[in-house]
């Protein structure tokens, strides 16, 4: 049987064109990237700028008020931004590394935020004899395996008791704060380690636990029975 | 970081693949739209159409009848039904069809579809070879709209546009836009000269062919990637007539779908080492320099993507069960916050291949329908295949790699 069978064309400029508008899908896809992940840093760094004017605001009015009032000062907005803060700050963290230099700033910055508004906090609980509790934190993400279950118990403290502040320090991040809080708190490298009240504990402590460290819970469900009570009976 | 490289260049391939069909689907947009469908036919070649058949009473009345139902004179065409050493009542139900002048039944011992096909070939005279598995249904004018093509003394065989038969349940209407997908890359690479099955279903043959290349063989039970293959080695042009349309029936389960496709995929990778002479070489043209290889590397990629899917999201699965252990099931309220989106480079290109993907599904529903309708098939298609098409690549990888033997069914 006679057929014509030549060897096959390869269309080269095909091939070529192809590769260029390939290419320039790809960088564009790389600028979005870019424009997007610049835009979430400046973001953080927004929110941290705020906080920090808030505490700034919040310490002046201290300074201000201490003798004649205490009303108004450290409401819990400027604790639900910090812990909003902290949420996106582990997100990019995630995403980007820790080794990222941008986000290693807003980290440090973002811990020194936390160590501030800490003192300021509980300096404002002690003028005005505000019952609020703290929490101080320590974790690791590199060798701690209950790290994450207790972030889960934490989160579920702060949403049934909104009084409850507390503030996360990355164990293993060496900046000279974070240092000196460990120093003074003397806490050890058991993670996760709590601080409450006073006392360190370690190891994974569940709600009950940490409800038991903190007497005023006892106070604020009997206050959230009575007003649940009051709203059923009306 | 060495795995965000290597999903760049997957990425890459697939995303350079679908600006590839999209390029040569706009070039040639007005040719398929009107290839050969105002030419008048005077060309009546005889025909022999095969239909195998092992254990397939349920079905194969109504083959053999849509084969009898082609519009096509009568006196050129012969249905020839082999079966296989059927051990159903598959043979008793073929009597029906005794006394047909049309149609020939024969009957052999078990040997595979291959051997079926080569004894049909053996005894055939016509000018034209094709096979019909025994699952299929041909439209009316599905052989008449493939002899314009064959008037071509350069084309050695034609390929059919398959189809989903009553798709019934979700697996199926997602096949149906796989098979849809199918239509518009067998065309777009007919263009390319690039055609690397003659399917099972319809695909016709010149006769005098086997002479030249030789007949089917066992080619790891995939026979018509193989002969398509061996077409290419020689040089013989393959096309494609978009407007005869096949239909087949396809699994309706996971276990029957996972069984086909594994065998498929592993039939193409144990073809493609056996062919692997033509990879890269300019001789074979798009096929060998660039259809094949891509080919390959999507299986591999498919996998990569997917076991670094898994790896990458599985720990917040993990991360789930673990909360609710420890601190119970609780249903906070959710806050929609852009910041969480995510925005990193493998998901903006992924987002992007995303979107060729689809501009090319939605021009291969318009291609294979007629009409673009988006119907809860596509998001079938969209959402269940790329969850489950990555098992039978693994699979099909495994067994290759183990030289495992797949059977047939």
């Amino acid at each position: 049987m006679e057929v014509e069978n030549k060897r096959e064309k390869t269309d080269w400029l095909k091939y070529f064109y192809t590769f260029l508008i390939t290419a320039v899908i790809f960088g564009t896809a790389i600028y979005i990237s870019n424009y997007f992940s610049n835009k979430k840093m400046t973001q953080l760094k927004t929110m941290e700028d705020k906080i920090s004017l808030d505490i700034l605001s919040s310490e002046t009015q201290f300074s201000l008020l201490v003798e004649s009032s205490c009303k108004n000062i450290g409401d819990n907005t400027l604790s639900q931004e910090v812990g909003q803060l902290g949420d996106k700050l582990l997100y990019t963290e995630q995403k980007v590394g820790s080794n990222d230099s941008d986000f290693q700033n807003l980290k440090t910055y973002y811990s020194l935020l936390e160590i501030k508004d800490y003192l300021l906090m509980k300096k404002i609980s002690q003028q005005c004899n505000d019952k609020t509790a703290f929490i101080l934190y320590f974790y690791s993400n590199q060798s701690c395996d209950d790290c994450q279950d207790q972030g889960f118990v934490l989160t579920k403290i702060h949403e049934l008791y909104p009084q409850i502040r507390i503030y996360s320090f990355d164990y293993d991040y060496n900046i000279p704060t974070i240092e000196t809080l460990k120093s003074i708190y003397n806490i050890k490298n058991q993670l996760p380690a709590l601080y409450i009240n006073g006392k360190v504990t370690y190891g994974l402590k569940t709600l009950d636990q940490i409800k038991k460290l903190i007497p005023e819970t006892k106070t604020w469900d009997k206050e959230a029975t009575a007003s649940s009570t009051v709203e059923s009976g009306n | 970081m060495i795995s965000s490289y290597i999903i760049y260049v997957f990425l890459f391939c697939s995303l350079y693949f679908e600006v590839f069909l999209l390029l040569t689907y706009i070039e040639k947009k007005k040719y398929i739209k009107t290839e050969y469908l105002e030419k008048k036919n005077e060309y009546w070649p005889s025909v022999d159409i095969v239909v195998p058949c092992f254990n397939e009473s349920n079905t194969i009345i109504a083959t053999i009848n849509s084969l009898l139902n082609l519009d096509y004179p009568k006196d050129k065409f012969k249905v020839v039904v082999i079966d296989d050493g059927s051990t159903d009542d598959s043979l008793k139900t073929l009597q029906i069809f005794k006394g047909n002048s049309q149609v020939q039944i024969h009957h052999k011992e078990n040997g595979g579809k291959f051997t079926a096909l080569n004894f049909a070939i053996e005894n055939s005279q016509a000018d034209l070879f094709g096979c019909l598995d025994a699952d299929s249904f041909v439209d009316k004018d599905a052989l008449k709209n493939m002899m314009p093509y064959f008037e071509n003394p350069k084309i050695m065989a034609v390929v059919p546009s398959i189809k989903v038969h009553a798709p019934g349940n979700v697996l199926q209407k997602m096949q149906k836009i796989e098979y849809g997908w199918g239509i518009f890359v067998r065309k777009v690479l007919t263009y390319l000269n690039a055609l690397h099955v003659t399917p099972g279903p319809f695909t016709i043959f010149r006769r005098k062919i086997f002479e030249n290349v030789g007949k089917y063989k066992h080619a790891h039970h995939t026979e018509d990637l193989e002969m398509a293959l061996r077409l290419q080695k020689h040089h013989y042009k393959i096309a494609n007539s978009h407007r005869s349309i096949v239909y087949t029936v396809t699994p309706k389960t996971i276990k029957t779908l996972y069984k086909q496709r594994r065998r498929w995929s592993y039939g193409f990778l144990k073809n493609a080492m056996d062919y692997k002479f033509m990879f890269f070489k300019k001789e074979y043209g798009n096929l060998g320099f660039f259809i094949l290889p891509l080919a390959v590397i999507s299986i591999f990629s498919a996998i990569y993507l997917a076991i670094n899917f898994l790896v990458s999201n599985g720990h917040l699965v993990f991360e789930q069960i673990s909360k609710i252990a420890t601190v119970g099931l609780s249903f906070s309220k959710i806050h929609f916050d852009a910041f969480y989106i995510n925005t990193n480079l493998v998901s903006v290109i992924g987002l992007f291949t995303i979107i060729g993907t689809l501009i090319l599904v939605l021009l291969s529903m318009k291609l294979s329908e007629g009409k673009l309708k988006i119907k809860s098939d596509l998001f079938y298609f969209l959402i269940i295949y790329p969850l489950i098409a990555p098992l039978w690549l693994f699979g099909a990888v495994f067994n290759t790699i183990f030289s495992k033997t797949i059977t047939w069914r």
